[in-house]
């Protein structure tokens, strides 16, 4: 155990000289006959020496690197310490799902991309640290919420129990709000539950955070399909307030002749049947799972790592990622990156499908791509790929996986007109989270379109902030 | 938990349940389905709502009770409950006033149809149901059918009940009446299993009579996330749950459909082929 004195003891010199921690994790060619989780997790004595790399800088850029403003230097300290309940405490106070941050969030992106610390060797792994301490608040039964605030009188509707859902319901019933969430499915969790695979993120800890809300008071309602079976005007009778957190949509496919053959799946496809209606799970699941000696997914980001990797573990001998641009242009997490590098996953940059070519019996049998170069940037600063004439090739394949994208679900949207909508079908909300119907909030992925978990839980932060002063401005307590 | 408040086996295997889901009763218009998951573990199934009852909060369902899936269904459904019903999904049956309006039905797809026929009767149409099964005991609905429709025609393959032969048969009657004749449809749904709506898309095609087909491809979530229900319609790829399940029968690409929905009959076996094959072929471990 570290001694309490000991960090405030160390110099600057001292901190640099400690190198970063390495993550332990599962062996690479065990955990591809498995889905238990790869990162095992920090020892408490790694943990403790991996915050005393933090420098303590006076600009602090990690925290305003963080999507959802973690105290990060704060709760860092208390870790240097020993003060794991400390730190737990900071750390819950600013992020109410931190057991998935720490697990999912791409930390190379914000906080560990500006750390100073980095700029001199490499950063401090903030979110393993933030993992580590999420994990020993489940494991030592430290909960966040201490005592039940007071009920305002206000009741507020959340579509949705993906990352933005779950964080802006945390918020609000913190502050005494009547919170209830209206969930298509028949489980939580949203993308945290259909979309990442339990290697990634385990389900209990899903699982774990919802009881979390639940024992909060925050009520939850599956099967209910808002813009179906109830819609957002019948909500706005019942609630005081609403924000709409129904994420991603429609997957967007690749248009190119073959796709509908049997075999070829959207990433959302896949990863439902595999996580949500756990066919993972072999024979003991009732959902049925195309398998492939070799599976190619297209695209480059954390959904086609998932989807990649995931069709290693369910028997694909090789498993390719099909990416039209460069590994530099990948969107995909680092860690997804090395671990599939580790798990013997393929990648093939700079190719694009151009056909998918089926059987007899309508199963896929092997795609046709054509090899791309990197030409000038196009609207997202990438550059952009361009066909390099007669390169065509023929890749054996069972299995194909889109991964492209998806686009806005019309759902919730067809049956409340009075929304404004961009061009692409999204939700446009103003710089607080307020649509154009009053007391009617929107954030996550039908506002920004595909984007990450930890920026839905960032706008469920900010949203149930703004639903609280507007409820407190606008409405009266209903009792 | 939705509670079931009768269980019925209206035909072999064909089972109607009525079940308490208010809200979605409220909802409920002719054309749209649920997504029911019998119980923890079990697959997601949709099905056709086949009536409604606003007032007592029930919608009613018909279940032909074929594999695992619906037997389990039928199965919790007697137990009492279904864990999960979700609904309604998928787009509403356009009813127009077109007159004289044909409704063929295959089999248990007859359950589809029934809100579809008894909405455009109630909208003012005169409507010739053609309902058919392979024999007398599969044909479903008949009566029920009889109290909105003009006529019910039905169809037995073994000529137990009816006239004998396929649907195609009695609306190929219709379909030959002259053009102003009370007998002549001016629109054609057909709901029934592929082979079936293909064949009556294309006795309707060459008179361009609007044709309409409910589809059922496999489906996951239901709400539009997965694309496992994607159809290609006009050369569109098209999504049964949140575009349809209602398409122009004569856009169809049947032939896709057909092959899509045979996809898990026995995935396993051709896993195991495929890993022989390769390991054979020496590719790496």
């Amino acid at each position: 155990m570290a001694d309490p004195t000991e960090n405030r003891s160390l110099t600057p010199k001292e901190r640099l000289a400690i190198g970063r921690v390495a993550m332990p994790q599962q062996d690479p060619a065990a955990r591809v006959t498995n889905f238990s989780e790869v990162n095992l997790g920090l020892e408490e004595s790694a943990a403790v020496m991996e915050a005393r790399r933090c420098l303590m800088c006076k600009n602090r850029p990690c925290v305003a690197g963080c999507p959802v403003g973690v105290r990060i230097p704060e709760f860092l300290e208390q870790v240097a310490q020993g003060n794991f309940a400390t730190a737990a405490e900071i750390l819950y106070g600013d992020n109410a799902l931190p057991a998935i941050a720490g697990r999912v969030c791409p930390q190379e992106r914000q906080c560990e991309e500006v750390c100073v610390r980095g700029k001199k060797g490499q950063s401090v792994a903030i979110g393993w640290l933030e993992r580590f301490i999420a994990d020993w608040s489940a494991a030592h039964g430290f909960t966040a919420a201490a005592a039940k605030p007071a009920a305002t009188g206000y009741r507020v509707a959340v579509v949705g129990s993906g990352p933005g859902g779950l964080t802006a319901a945390g918020e609000l019933a913190k502050r005494g709000h009547d919170v209830t969430i209206f969930e298509a499915l028949h489980d939580s969790g949203g993308v945290l539950r259909y979309g990442i695979p339990e290697f990634r993120l385990p389900k209990r800890i899903v699982d774990a955070e919802v009881a979390g809300l639940v024992s909060l008071g925050v009520k939850i309602e599956f099967n209910v399909v808002v813009g179906k079976t109830i819609t957002v005007p019948d909500m706005l009778k019942d609630f005081d307030a609403c924000f709409i957190a129904n994420g991603a949509g429609l997957p967007v496919f690749l248009n190119v002749p073959g796709e509908n053959l049997k075999g070829v799946y959207s990433a959302n496809e896949y990863l439902t049947r595999v996580n949500l209606m756990g066919a993972w799970k072999g024979s003991q699941s009732s959902t049925p799972i195309a398998r492939g000696a070799t599976a190619v997914v297209f695209g480059g980001g954390n959904t086609a790592m998932d989807s990649v990797r995931t069709a290693r573990r369910l028997g694909s001998q090789r498993a390719v990622l099909a990416y039209r641009r460069g590994r530099a242009e990948m969107p995909a997490r680092a860690e997804e990156v090395a671990h599939a590098e580790e798990e013997g996953i393929e990648f093939m940059f700079l190719v694009a499908p151009v056909e998918i070519l089926g059987d007899a019996q309508g199963w896929v049998r092997a795609v046709k791509l054509q090899r791309m170069e990197l030409g000038e940037p196009d609207a997202s600063g990438r550059r952009r790929p361009v066909v390099v004439p007669g390169s065509d090739f023929e890749l054996p394949a069972e299995l194909v996986i889109v991964a492209v994208g998806t686009k806005a679900n019309p759902l919730l949207t067809r049956t409340c007109p009075q929304l404004a909508l961009n061009p692409w079908g999204n939700i446009i909300a103003d710089e607080n989270h307020m649509t154009s119907i009053p007391g009617v909030f929107a954030g996550g992925d039908i506002v920004r379109g595909g984007a990450t978990v930890i920026l839905a839980m960032g706008d469920g932060k900010e949203a149930a902030g703004r639903i609280d002063q507007y409820l407190r401005q606008n409405k009266t307590p209903r009792r | 938990m939705f509670k079931i408040l009768s269980e019925q086996e209206i035909a072999p295997a064909v089972h109607r349940l009525v079940v308490a889901a208010p809200r979605i009763a409220a909802a409920r218009q002719p054309g749209q389905f649920v997504i029911v998951r019998a119980a923890e573990g079990a697959e997601r199934i949709p099905l056709t709502i086949a009536d409604a009852d606003s007032a007592a909060g029930t919608i009613t369902l018909i279940v032909q009770a074929v594999g695992d899936g619906t037997r389990r269904i039928i199965e919790q459904a007697r137990a009492g409950s279904l864990r999960d019903v979700a609904g309604p999904l998928g787009r509403p049956t356009e009813i127009e006033r077109f007159g004289n309006v044909a409704c063929v039905g295959g089999g248990v797809g007859t359950a589809v149809l029934f809100p579809l026929a008894k909405a455009l009767a109630a909208a003012g149409n005169a409507v010739t149901a053609i309902i058919g099964g392979r024999s007398k005991g599969l044909v479903i609905l008949h009566q029920e059918m009889a109290e909105f429709c003009r006529q019910v025609l039905v169809t037995t393959e073994d000529g137990s009940m009816g006239i004998k032969g396929f649907v195609t048969a009695a609306l190929a009657e219709l379909l030959a009446a002259p053009a102003d004749s009370a007998q002549r449809p001016a629109a054609v749904y057909a709901v029934g299993p592929v082979p079936m709506m293909r064949a009556v898309a294309e006795q309707t095609r060459p008179a361009g009579i609007r044709t309409i087909v409910s589809l059922n491809p496999i489906m996951v979530d239901g709400t539009g996330m997965c694309g496992g229900c994607r159809v290609t319609v006009g050369g569109q790829i098209r999504f049964a749950c949140v575009d349809g399940p209602e398409f122009d029968g004569h856009a169809v690409d049947y032939a896709e459909l057909s092959s899509r929905q045979n996809a898990y009959l026995d995935p396993r076996c051709k896993l195991d082929e495929q890993l022989a094959a390769s390991q054979k072929k020496g590719s790496r471990a």
